[in-house]
């Protein structure tokens, strides 16, 4: 209640209190209209399109059936890939010398061979290796198979995935595991906890604020890299699509029909980020969303 | 124990003696000798660096000594005894001598993603295997006694800086300690919360508890603790009666501290 406050009251108080007018964004607006107008017409218009081809084609069994083996791929790969990486960065952080150098040297490896190289290997694996065998060291074999049985055209894809995306992933909890604050564990270890359980109940939980969002990228470039399988003819969605159009030579339908498809499978794994963001963001907040705008609701009616 | 008289009787709380520490070459602590009786409330005082928190953190066993041993009600925590040789024990081994010590951080270090009541019990029910209802019974018991028993479902964000302390407190007794260690309680709150942080404090020490306060707060020494211990450059420059070593202090060093900070 100083000198600002007295000269203000000598002159006229201000009635009202308005927002600045948002040309740019009216501006920016247009043109977007304007624009996704022209690619809409052209879609349209365009018979190379050929949309109802695409609507023949989009939930056609051939189509799905990849679908599902994308879905397929892309979950199982994930899975084994989030439980590889997990040991990997426990392993990265350890004092044990040797788990951290293996650790080390498998995020250098897999990192460094491209995917589509590994897979074709795996695929390969026979010429290298032409039979497996179970046995002791150095001793007589208790068990023997044919490579091309164990390493089937779907456990290359699996298991080429699963090596080359667990780097990524070891990487992704590392950082998460770094985030969480040091103090965390001393209390952890001040009340007894061993260092599974600490690991477990205190340190990877909060650790996964800090490693969805990446965690959710790597599951998406997963989803989509699955088409890189299609090279060992693993029949997933773009090689289904690719058995039909080398038949039909309705090449650009089909692809906007796999487009489609990897669209709403990356919407489906954001609307789910969301959620387990939701999740592991409790406590976090200080209070929830709606809390929070029903305090500064009730905050702006008293102010007024 | 509230009848000074220098010499213990039975097991010592705590037992240090001759410890050394060092980070590197830079030495943290310097052949400390101290002893604790049960129920006897010592503060630990001196400039910061002078190696009160860490000459803490190695009764637990959060540091590592590089001489000495520490016993912490006749039995050793971190370490077993093989003639002559103090070897690191397990983690397990570690774990277990370390339930029954309780201790309390500057920064509180509750877990973010867990309530309050959930705080309190995750140890007791995993670590010791508290049956969960006993264990909330207990916890609930505990929140009310610090005076936050309506609190039990927030989460550590939701609360100030004392409220959060205080629920660091009542999570540490959760454990049933025999012995409490507090690494600077008030150091991080805001003036005006840290009385209620004391006034947990002077309550635990009305029942008994045995505890080891490392603070800055001389007023809170010189009312609460039994002894008080004067730290300086990783030694104990001065050891003895609160009243005797924040009134009348023998050591120059001592003295120069407390005109500095009182």
């Amino acid at each position: 209640m100083s000198g600002a406050m007295t000269s203000l009251e000598s002159k006229d108080l201000p009635s009202r209190i308005l927002p600045r007018k948002r040309y740019g964004n009216w501006l920016a607006g247009t043109v977007l209209a304007l624009v996704v107008l022209l690619v809409l017409r052209s879609a349209f218009t365009n018979r190379n399109f050929s949309w109802p081809t695409f609507g023949h084609y989009l939930l056609s069994p051939a189509i799905l059936f990849g679908l599902a083996r994308t879905i397929e791929l892309a979950v199982i790969a994930m899975a084994l890939s989030i439980l590889v990486g997990i040991a990997l960065a426990i392993m990265r952080q350890s004092s044990n010398r040797v788990l951290n150098a293996v650790s080390g040297a498998y995020i250098w490896l897999f990192r460094a061979t491209p995917l589509l190289v590994l897979l074709l290997l795996l695929y390969n694996m026979a010429a290298l290796y032409p039979q497996i065998a179970l046995g002791i060291p150095f001793g007589p074999d208790l068990f023997t198979v044919g490579t091309n049985t164990v390493i089937t055209v779907a456990g290359a894809a699996i298991l080429g995935l699963t090596l080359h995306e667990a780097a990524y992933c070891a990487e992704i909890f590392r950082a998460g595991l770094i985030s969480v604050e040091h103090g965390q564990r001393e209390a952890a270890e001040a009340l007894g906890m061993s260092s599974a359980l600490m690991m477990r109940r205190i340190v990877l939980p909060q650790a996964m604020r800090a490693i969805v969002p990446p965690l959710t990228n790597q599951f998406v470039n997963v989803v989509k890299t699955t088409s890189i399988v299609s090279v060992i003819s693993m029949p997933e969605l773009l090689y289904s699509a690719q058995i039909i159009y080398a038949r039909t030579y309705e090449t650009i339908p089909l692809l906007l029909v796999v487009t489609f498809w990897y669209l709403v499978l990356t919407a489906l794994l954001t609307v789910a980020q969301h959620y387990v963001e939701q999740h592991f963001n409790r406590g976090r907040a200080g209070i929830s969303a709606p809390a929070s705008r029903k305090l500064s609701r009730l905050a702006l009616e008293a102010g007024r | 124990m509230k009848d000074f008289d220098g010499k213990p009787v039975g097991v010592p709380a705590v037992d240090i003696r001759g410890v050394h520490k060092l980070y590197g070459s830079l030495h943290v602590l310097h052949e400390v000798d101290l002893v604790v009786a049960p129920g006897e409330v010592v503060c630990l005082i001196g400039p910061s660096g002078s190696g009160k928190s860490t000459l803490l953190r190695c009764i637990n066993n959060l540091e590592k000594i590089q001489a000495g041993v520490i016993y912490v009600d006749g039995g050793l925590v971190g370490y077993r005894q093989v003639g002559q040789d103090l070897i690191e024990t397990t983690q397990r081994q570690t774990c277990r001598a370390r339930q029954h010590i309780g201790m309390v951080f500057q920064q509180f270090n509750l877990f973010g993603h867990r309530t309050v009541l959930q705080n309190l019990i995750e140890a007791p029910i995993h670590v010791q295997g508290t049956p969960r209802e006993q264990a909330i019974e207990r916890a609930k018991t505990l929140l009310s006694r610090v005076g936050l028993a309506d609190k039990h479902a927030a989460y550590p964000a939701q609360l100030s800086g004392g409220q959060q302390q205080r629920v660091a407190i009542a999570r540490a007794l959760c454990m049933r300690p025999k012995l409490m260690l507090f690494d600077e309680p008030t150091s991080a709150l805001d003036p005006e919360l840290v009385g209620e942080v004391l006034d947990v404090l002077r309550d635990l020490a009305r029942n008994d508890m045995t505890m080891m306060v490392v603070t800055h707060e001389i007023g809170f020494a010189r009312q609460v603790a039994d002894t008080v211990v004067f730290m300086d450059q990783g030694r104990i420059v001065e050891h003895g009666p609160a009243a005797e070593v924040l009134e009348s202090p023998h050591q120059e060093r001592t003295k120069r501290f407390l005109e500095r900070v009182s």
